[in-house]
């Protein structure tokens, strides 16, 4: 017989008592379940962009409604998946908990900023069913102004209000973090995925309006016909870019940094040890929020810009990458002489820095001007950024779920099935976008429907990578939705791990703590010496 | 192995009910006000308060967005934004800037009457900043009328002119940019005034609250947040009227 739990999952009980939840954990879930519907979604137009692609003539899908495939794939993708996945999802469920809070700083204000999410679903789904949009997710003028004849003004309202969302999500954290910390709870002695997740809020607060104004203007245009960018009435269809950019260079690190929070804390759990060099992770997640404000320059470089502002955008793009490289080095001398076990979690972990760290060098490939010239627009850049936004972002999205998937749901997974997903999306993504890196160095251009016929042996591996990576996803999606129903119930620290949310029961009760936490020791607090730790 | 984390804790006074069972509202003295997630009135007011400014950020960096394109097209069309701002009504645009500014103080008194527990002051000073925000409404739809006849709205219709006492057309001479200047105008305007509409629904809701006599000398939060708020679109304004209004004044082209 189980024990009774008091579990916030449990009570209080009904439709009703979810969908006016004030708990952030209920949140949490509820955002999962919304976002990985959009996954799916954004998933099933990455297969048609990938059917189509293999063969070099366009047998498919005509050219416009290739436009509009690749086109929906990036929307969902980065605003409806990807922007909300970590910090609505392990985010919310998690923050409260790791600074020893009851909610967040606003409950009702969490609760509002799903529905927003859900509103603007609703309205992408709606611009969906009319056509959807051709537009590219980057919305250039004048194209989206004067040119598409597509939903363009109501993506952009879904875009909008779903951006709202995001805003709220960060502002809640903020506050959050400043005065919801329990007592004994310095800063340096929270969790990195709380400083992660304080930075990219930092990142959603600051750029996140900048882009919702931006696409308000070319609404304008296209409904109100004020034409701030239209060249004929002296606008500049480059100041779009400039403005667009300004906030969607910095939303790649809102994409990212929460994931480098979750590698930090499974990395510290995995090898029971120090996280090594606490302070300058900290103060890394930090310097990629500001210094990613710095660099939108780097997506200018053909666009007619000056050479100069050039130069200075791809010196600072380099050093963008000296703080993601402190936490790389960082993980590996923590994972050095620590004490690794190989469970399910680990192999998230391997995966994300193997495939974080070819992302982001190629990105300095990109980042030197001159090399850019022959690479912008090509295949490179799209493996650069799945590089990170799949094989980094979202594999550390898929590890932290493992991880926490027991503390959130109460149940444990099938870990023999774990591993052999994390191992088909390792293989699947290394098969469908390496090759990508080798075909866009050969001049393959994005967003073409059509290619060269040499370029199609690549194009077909890539493709059957995609296949093997969407039967990775697919596995994971069966074996922890089936762990929900039928899976052991979990202890309340099954990996033996340090951290607030270990203290309390698998799952919480709905106000985090049965006795309030005070806290008096640093984090990650594996194998205390009683020598001076100097952190915390 | 153990658990890890911290000692077993002690527990603190006003959380005494952080489990499920809620002690009430009168005995363990916690404020009818405070929120459960809390575990004091001056944390919950300190939150509301960082909350806020916060948001106000965010909004900094809305109208930001605008005030960048604003500064490029400037940049590049000066005598196009001195001649487009010369044909804006100085006189409205500063009356408007009275009333904000009487509206702001008479929000200010609004929350100094909550300190001070007068229930009528706060009554009367937010119906004050109501009046004197929809006062700022009515102008602008006056301004914008006039734009409409003078043919100062950008798009297909944008045809600047005056009509002369004797029903003759005398067109107005405006160089290249002036349809972005006035892209510009109404853009931030108008949103500027969707925010004072918003504002002024806020104030509805606290105006509800006061009169039930929510707000006392230990609890008015929502009261001071509104009113930085309010202040904020003020702000914004006081920066928006020199920027469009005061630019033509030593123009003669």
């Amino acid at each position: 017989m189980t024990p009774e739990r008091h579990s916030y999952l449990d009570a209080p009980y009904g439709l009703k008592a979810w969908l006016l939840t004030k708990d952030h954990k209920r949140i949490a879930m509820l955002y999962l379940i919304s976002i990985t519907i959009f996954f799916a979604l954004g998933g099933f137009f990455a297969a048609g962009i990938r059917l189509e692609l293999l063969t070099p003539k366009g047998d498919l899908l005509t050219p416009d409604l290739y436009n509009k495939f690749f086109s929906m794939h990036g929307v969902i993708m980065v605003f409806f998946f990807l922007v909300p996945s970590i910090p609505a999802t392990l985010g919310n469920f998690l923050m409260p908990i790791m600074v020893g809070a009851k909610d967040l700083a606003f409950p009702r204000i969490n609760l509002i900023s799903w529905y927003l999410y859900v509103i603007g679903g609703l309205i992408a789904l709606t611009v969906l069913a009319m056509g959807g949009i051709d537009t590219g997710w980057t919305f250039y003028t004048p194209y989206s102004t004067i040119g598409s004849s597509t939903n363009v003004s109501l993506a952009i309202i879904g875009v909008f209000v779903a951006g709202f969302s995001s805003i709220l999500t960060g502002f809640n954290f903020i506050v959050t973090v400043h005065r919801m910390r329990a007592p004994g709870m310095t800063w340096f002695r929270l969790p990195l995925f709380v400083w992660a997740n304080y930075a990219t809020s930092l990142v959603m607060i600051l750029g996140t309006p900048v882009v919702a104004i931006t696409l308000c203007m070319v609404a304008a245009e296209r409904t109100l016909h004020l034409g701030i960018f239209d060249p004929k009435l002296g606008g500049d269809p480059v100041l779009f870019q400039h403005l667009f950019w300004f906030y969607s260079h910095p939303a790649v690190y809102i994409m990212i940094l929460p994931g480098m929070g979750v590698m930090s804390e499974l990395v510290a759990a995995m090898s029971r040890k120090q996280i090594f060099g606490y302070s300058f992770v900290a103060a890394s997640s930090l310097a990629i929020a500001i210094l990613g404000f710095l660099v939108w320059g780097h997506h200018l470089f053909v666009s007619s810009q000056s050479i100069y502002a050039g130069m200075v955008f791809s010196i600072i793009t380099m050093l963008v990458a000296v703080p993601s490289a402190v936490k790389t080095f960082n993980w590996a001398a923590t994972m050095y002489k620590g004490s690794v076990s190989w469970e399910s979690p680990t192999y998230w972990v391997v995966g994300f820095m193997g495939l974080f760290l070819v992302g982001g060098l190629t990105g300095l490939f990109l980042a030197s001007m001159g090399l850019d010239i022959h690479l912008h627009d090509t295949y490179f850049v799209v493996a650069h950024f799945h590089y990170i936004m799949v094989g980094g972002a979202i594999m550390a999205y898929m590890g932290g779920l493992h991880f926490w998937w027991p503390k959130m749901t109460g149940k444990l997974y099938n870990e023999s099935l774990a591993k052999v997903s994390a191992i088909l999306v390792f293989v699947g993504f290394n098969l469908t976008f390496g090759p990508q890196f080798i075909v866009g160095y050969l001049g393959m251009p994005r967003r073409y429907h059509t290619y060269p016929d040499e370029f199609q042996v690549w194009n077909v591996a890539s493709t059957l990578g995609a296949s093997i990576l969407g039967m990775g996803y697919m596995l994971a999606f069966t074996y922890l939705v089936y762990s929900i129903f039928k899976g052991e119930a979990a202890p309340a620290n099954p990996w033996g791990a340090k951290g607030l949310e270990w203290t309390t029961t698998s799952p919480p009760p709905t106000f985090n703590f049965d006795v309030d936490p005070v806290v008096d020791e640093p984090a990650y607090n594996y194998n205390p010496t009683g020598k001076g730790v100097h952190v915390g | 192995m153990s658990a890890g984390g911290p000692h077993p804790p002690t527990v603190l006074g006003s959380s005494a009910h952080g489990g499920l069972a809620v002690a009430g509202h009168g005995e363990g003295g916690h404020h009818p006000r405070q929120q459960h997630h809390f575990y004091t009135m001056g944390q919950q007011l300190e939150a509301s308060i960082l909350g806020m400014w916060v948001f106000l950020v965010t909004e900094v960096m809305f109208f930001g967005g605008m005030f960048m394109a604003y500064i490029v097209y400037r940049t590049w069309y000066p005598t196009a934004w001195a001649a487009s701002s010369n044909q804006l009504n100085v006189i409205m645009g500063a009356i408007n800037t009275g009333v904000l500014i009487c509206s702001s103080l008479t929000m200010v008194l609004a929350v100094r009457s909550a300190q001070v527990g007068s229930r009528a002051g706060q009554i009367v000073n937010l119906i004050l900043t109501m009046m004197f925000g929809s006062t700022f409404l009515v102008v602008k739809y006056f301004e914008y009328a006039e734009k409409f006849h003078h043919g100062l709205v950008p798009g297909p219709n944008f045809n600047p002119h005056h009509v002369l006492p004797d029903g003759t057309i005398e067109h107005i001479a405006l160089p290249l940019g002036s349809q972005l200047y006035f892209s510009l105008y109404f853009m931030m305007t108008g949103i500027h005034a969707l925010h004072m509409i918003i504002g002024i629904g806020i104030m509805l809701v606290m105006l509800r609250w006061a009169i039930k006599g929510r707000f006392t000398p230990d609890y008015y939060n929502p009261l001071e947040v509104s009113g930085l708020y309010w202040h904020f679109v003020d702000i914004v304004w006081i920066f928006l009227f020199p920027l469009l209004y005061l630019l033509g004044y030593n123009y003669r082209g």
